[in-house]
């Protein structure tokens, strides 16, 4: 259930590194207990964030979420389809439904994140 | 249902007015033609008794308090007694306007000057405004007494206190008046952990937001105490009067350490909710923040026997809304107090708590009872056990649809996992709680043996459930051509 | 009366149930004694409801009602025609007992109803978006300068001194704690003095706020101060009079942003001024941040349309302290009577009622104006109400009318100090040409 490619931080945000760039997105565990996702605000395209800052919000019906991101830099790119229409992130959180992909500037923050065998152990003991 | 604007026909209506008697002039002569409309606005056009059958019929498909039980916590749904309505449009009262020489309305100034004073001896307060025009906005009122107390003292400070079990009028209102929100946590009983108030207690803190009874329908035994740490930082206690309808002459806030509450006329005093409002929501002050309150406020000139509107009051916060308060919901209110007087009142408290611990101890076993202590008018059982064979709260409250039920409050408080909140109020019958304990059981046998009836719930309601996402993703506000 | 249905033997049975003797151990139980009362509450003792009736009927004779009197006073609430079936429909107990439509399913009526209201406000004001109704006029005023606050990050608000004074105090109020900047755009000629405004705005501005027409009765030059208005990051924020609509450019063709007005004179009553109805509609763009309730239509399981609230993220309930704004209970009788009596004028009937307004507004000014004391406040155009100034003290001139039967116009100068003795009248469609002639005879005499 838990890509093993992921790394993934406790606000229940998956992270998908390569290079220099990090895709980042919601667990499905996350998207499960917001229920249908109605609205997702995202960072702007350039604006600088830094790990653990709230850049963002996801809403659904009768909830709303602060949206971190688990790692420094620049976002270069945003998941617009997210945006147009949200229920992408209920039905393929790691996938198409993914929302910000930012231009690391810190690679060792990504040894901070756990792997997927120990987020799983992580939400089951929620 | 169609809308009306779907029923609507070219050359269809339903207006009549006289002839205009007096001699008309070309409106280009009296308008500039660049303000004018190019066409007359696309309202509906029929008839009256298409209007009639119309909204007749939507009506048929709510729920209200003459038709169901009601049990909404937090609400207090009481029956409204049908001659307050009747008081209230009578002419005298519906038909006068505000700007009316205080002469002319000496009647409606009587009646709002001895309800204030009324509410301010129910509460224990030294003095009460009708202004605010619902309980947030008496809530907005006396936090904004309470900075501009700070503020004359010298500084507004920057925090408000507020538990974790609070209303979420109560932060909200915090921060439309610039303060930040600081939460305490409830102790196991309910009640704020007072350990971690006296953590939270420094000179930045403006005030503390508390209900009391709080939204377990719990009296907090310490509210004295926590009251005393509250003001010995020079911070003042605001209480939220949503849940007064336990405590009508048993106890009063002001006597509890309070310097202001808002009384919810809407709840408390019988006068109905309109589907959403009309409410009142005046606020009652100690001496302290008396100086503060909205102006004008309605004081009589003894030496005259006079009432008048008192706008030369130098401290005053100024004014809340235009005009005096929502005097229709008032007329029904002192009405309502005029009618019960202080007997009839507290016997309302002894029937709304006693209602309640029969309820809470009628469901007990069904449902989960996350605070197993006597409660006041109202108590938050848990669907957890439900949630566990597979039902939520709000497939339960759907599911109370099809026996004609109003479900209770769900998911509030926020510390209640799957909370679902009782208030049956006074008015009902124990025939009628019996009932509605039965029905509560069936739905709690339900979700072990028949869950499916419970998930696929309501049945038999004029709309099945409604996809609140699709119009969250996409909403669609106002009618339009197909 | 205390409207309570448990008999003797229901409370012996529950009391035994639960396993006490009296109702007052419950409150022992919970109450420290240190804050029980030990006495009776001092009120009047209870009455039956044959007392009541006396009693009250007898306090509302001590008012003066409109019922029975010609009134000439406007001022922010009006006295318009009222038809019997929107009094008898939402007498209907169905509308006015029901809570906030929580549970969709079983308050269609109530939704359904509040969409109609949101599509008739959004098509008089010509914006995409109108919510279900907040307080009054002033609130929403207030209300609207908070959201230009939060979407433009600015503190500055930008107030005409032709805004209804009220308003502008409630806008005060509403700022206290929020390092809001509040100034004042002065008059000219009755009319918001726009070479002013021009100094005035700049890209700090959140809003700009312009009644029209405005607390004088005077329409402002709306396609000038958009023009203006066009140029800055500003939002145009618009205090109308619903009726006007009927005869007046939807406000949005001005480039107003937000849309806010009293809504009283939409088939309710006046009550003393309370409840109003609180109009509130704005551009599609700030659907987020809008106060108060919003219903969307919707489909149900079946593929029926419905009704629901919606957006419900932004309010209290969800939000907490990031919430747009606090309120919950708003107006929604008051709104549901609104639609009812907009579907009652239809486009016909509102065009009628605005057209007979400004008739006879502009004849009962042409006959007060032949009156030797009294002079025209402005020669600009106006709706349903104009000033005069006055020679003669306008308290004498009201007495003098009250002993006739007609209750004269609104004396300003409470607000206006620099205004002396300066009389706001108000002529509505109910007013007939007699009538006016009487006023304007009887103030002739004097």
């Amino acid at each position: 259930m838990t890509p093993e490619n992921l790394l993934y931080n406790k606000e229940h945000e998956w992270v998908n590194a390569e290079d220099n760039n990090a895709v980042i997105g919601i667990t499905d565990y996350a998207q499960d207990a917001l229920g249908d996702i109605v609205y997702v605000d995202l960072p702007q395209v350039g604006q600088q964030v830094k790990a653990g800052e709230a850049i963002g919000e996801i809403e659904s019906v009768k909830s709303t979420a602060e949206l971190h991101t688990p790692v420094s830099g620049k976002v270069v790119e945003i998941n617009q389809q997210a945006i147009d229409s949200p229920e992408i992130v209920n039905e393929k959180p790691y996938d198409n439904g993914w929302l910000f992909k930012v231009e690391l500037s810190n690679h060792s923050e990504l040894d901070d994140l756990m792997k997927a065998q120990a987020y799983e152990k992580y939400t089951k003991e929620l | 249902m169609e809308t009306i604007f779907d029923i609507s026909r070219p050359g269809a209506k339903a207006y009549s007015l006289p002839p205009l008697d007096v001699p008309g002039k070309p409106i280009g002569d009296l308008t500039p033609a660049s303000l004018l409309r190019d066409e007359a606005p696309c309202l509906p056009e029929v008839s009256e008794g298409e209007i009639a059958r119309h909204y007749t019929n939507l009506s048929n498909m709510n729920f209200a308090i003459d038709t169901t039980f009601y049990p909404l916590g937090s609400c207090t749904m009481k029956y409204n007694p049908k001659v307050n309505e009747a008081i209230a449009s009578l002419s005298g009262f519906s038909n006068i306007h505000p700007y009316q020489d205080e002469s002319q309305v000496q009647g409606a100034l009587k009646l709002m000057y001895e309800l204030a004073q009324w509410l301010a001896e129910i509460g224990g307060f030294k003095k009460v405004s009708l202004q605010p025009a619902a309980g947030a906005q008496g809530e907005l009122t006396g936090m904004a007494m309470i900075r501009a107390y700070h503020k004359k003292n010298g500084n507004p400070r920057s925090k408000v206190i507020i538990p974790d079990s609070a209303h979420g009028t109560n932060p909200a209102t915090a921060a439309m008046l610039g303060y930040k929100v600081v939460t305490v946590p409830s102790d196991e009983l309910g009640g704020v952990d007072v350990r971690s108030l006296e953590g939270l207690l420094d000179e930045e803190v403006a005030a503390i937001f508390l209900t009391n009874p709080n939204t377990l329908g719990i009296f907090d035994k310490n509210v004295v105490k926590i009251n005393e740490m509250v003001h010995s930082v020079g911070a003042l206690s605001y209480c939220d009067g949503a849940n007064l309808n336990a405590i009508l002459g048993k106890s009063r806030p002001g006597d509890m350490g309070f310097d202001v509450l808002q009384f919810n006329l809407h709840k408390t005093f019988s006068t109905p909710h309109g589907g959403g409002g009309p409410g009142s929501g005046p606020v009652g002050v100690n001496e302290m923040l008396e100086p503060f309150l909205p102006v004008p406020l309605i004081e009589k000139d003894e030496a005259v026997g006079a009432y008048f509107l008192n706008y030369e009051r130098p401290l005053s916060i100024g004014k809340m809304k235009a005009f005096y308060g929502n005097f229709g919901v008032i007329v029904k209110a002192y009405c309502y107090i005029r009618s019960l007087g202080a007997e009839g009142l507290s016997h309302v408290s002894d029937i709304a708590v006693l209602n309640a611990n029969y309820l809470k101890t009628k469901l007990e076993e069904a449902y989960i009872l996350p605070y197993d202590v006597p409660c006041m008018h109202e108590f938050v059982l848990s669907a957890e056990r439900q949630k566990r064979q597979g039902v939520k709260a709000r497939d339960i409250v759907k599911r109370l649809l099809d026996f004609n039920i109003h479900p209770p409050t769900i998911y509030f408080p926020l510390i209640v996992d799957e909370a679902l909140m009782v208030e049956p109020t006074e008015t009902e019958s124990k025939e009628t709680l019996d009932r509605f304990a039965d029905v509560m059981r069936q739905i709690a046998e339900e979700a072990v043996e028949n869950p499916e009836v419970i998930l696929t719930a309501p049945h038999n309601t004029p709309v099945s459930r409604l996809n609140e996402a699709e119009a969250a993703r996409h909403p669609r506000l106002k009618w339009q051509k197909d | 009366m205390d409207f309570v249905p448990i008999t003797d033997q229901d409370k012996n049975e529950m009391l035994k149930f639960l396993g006490i003797k009296r109702v007052d151990e419950l409150f022992d139980l919970s109450i420290p004694d240190e804050v029980r009362m030990d006495r009776s509450l001092n009120l009047p003792a209870g009455i039956s409801e044959h007392e009541l009736l006396r009693e009250l009927e007898g306090i509302a004779k001590e008012n003066v009602s409109l019922s029975d009197h010609v009134s000439f006073l406007g001022g922010g609430v009006y006295d318009h025609f009222i038809p019997k079936v929107v009094e008898s429909l939402i007498s209907l107990p169905e509308f006015y007992s029901p809570y906030t439509p929580y549970q969709a399913e079983v308050s269609q009526g109530v939704l359904q109803s509040l969409f109609e209201y949101q599509s008739m406000v959004s098509e008089l004001t010509g914006l995409e978006v109108a919510n279900a109704s907040l307080y009054d006029g002033a609130t929403s005023l207030a209300e609207a300068a908070l959201l230009a606050h939060d979407i433009t990050k600015k503190n500055e608000v930008i107030v005409s001194e032709a805004v209804h004074p009220e308003y502008r105090e409630v806008l005060k109020n509403y700022a206290r704690g929020l390092d809001i900047t509040i100034k004042t755009i002065p008059l000219k000629n009755g009319q918001t003095d726009i070479s002013a405004l021009e100094d005035m705005v700049s890209d700090d501005s959140s809003c700009v706020i312009i009644q029209h027409p405005n607390f004088f009765g005077c329409l402002e030059d709306m396609e000038r101060i958009g023009d203006i208005l066009d140029r800055y990051p500003t939002l145009f924020i618009a205090s109308i009079d619903p009726l006007s609509l009927g005869l007046l450019k939807a406000p949005a063709s001005f480039g107003v942003d937000v849309v806010i007005g009293e809504g009283q004179s939409l088939g309710n009553k006046i009550n003393f001024g309370g409840p109003n109805l609180g109009i509130f509609a704005c551009r599609k763009d700030y659907i987020r941040r809008v106060p108060g309730r919003l219903v969307s239509s919707t489909t149900d399981t079946l593929g029926r349309t419905g009704y629901v609230l919606t957006l419900q993220t932004r309010e209290q309930h969800i939000r907490r302290e990031r919430a747009t704004s606090n309120i919950t209970t708003s107006e929604v009788l008051n709104a549901i009577a609104a639609a009812i009596y907009l579907s009652y004028l239809g486009p016909e009937g509102i065009t009628e009622v605005a057209y007979q307004c400004l008739q006879k507004a502009h004849y009962a000014h042409d006959k007060l104006s032949e009156i030797s004391y009294l002079e025209p406040f402005s020669d600009t155009p106006f709706f349903k109400e104009f000033a005069f100034k006055s020679e003669r003290s306008v308290h004498e001139i009201n007495e003098r009318l009250f002993n006739e039967g007609i209750i004269g116009g609104l004396n300003i100068d409470r607000w206006y100090g620099q205004y002396p003795n300066t009389v706001l009248f108000c002529v509505t469609e109910k007013r007939t040409r007699d009538e006016i002639d009487r006023l304007a005879a009887i103030m002739e005499a004097i």
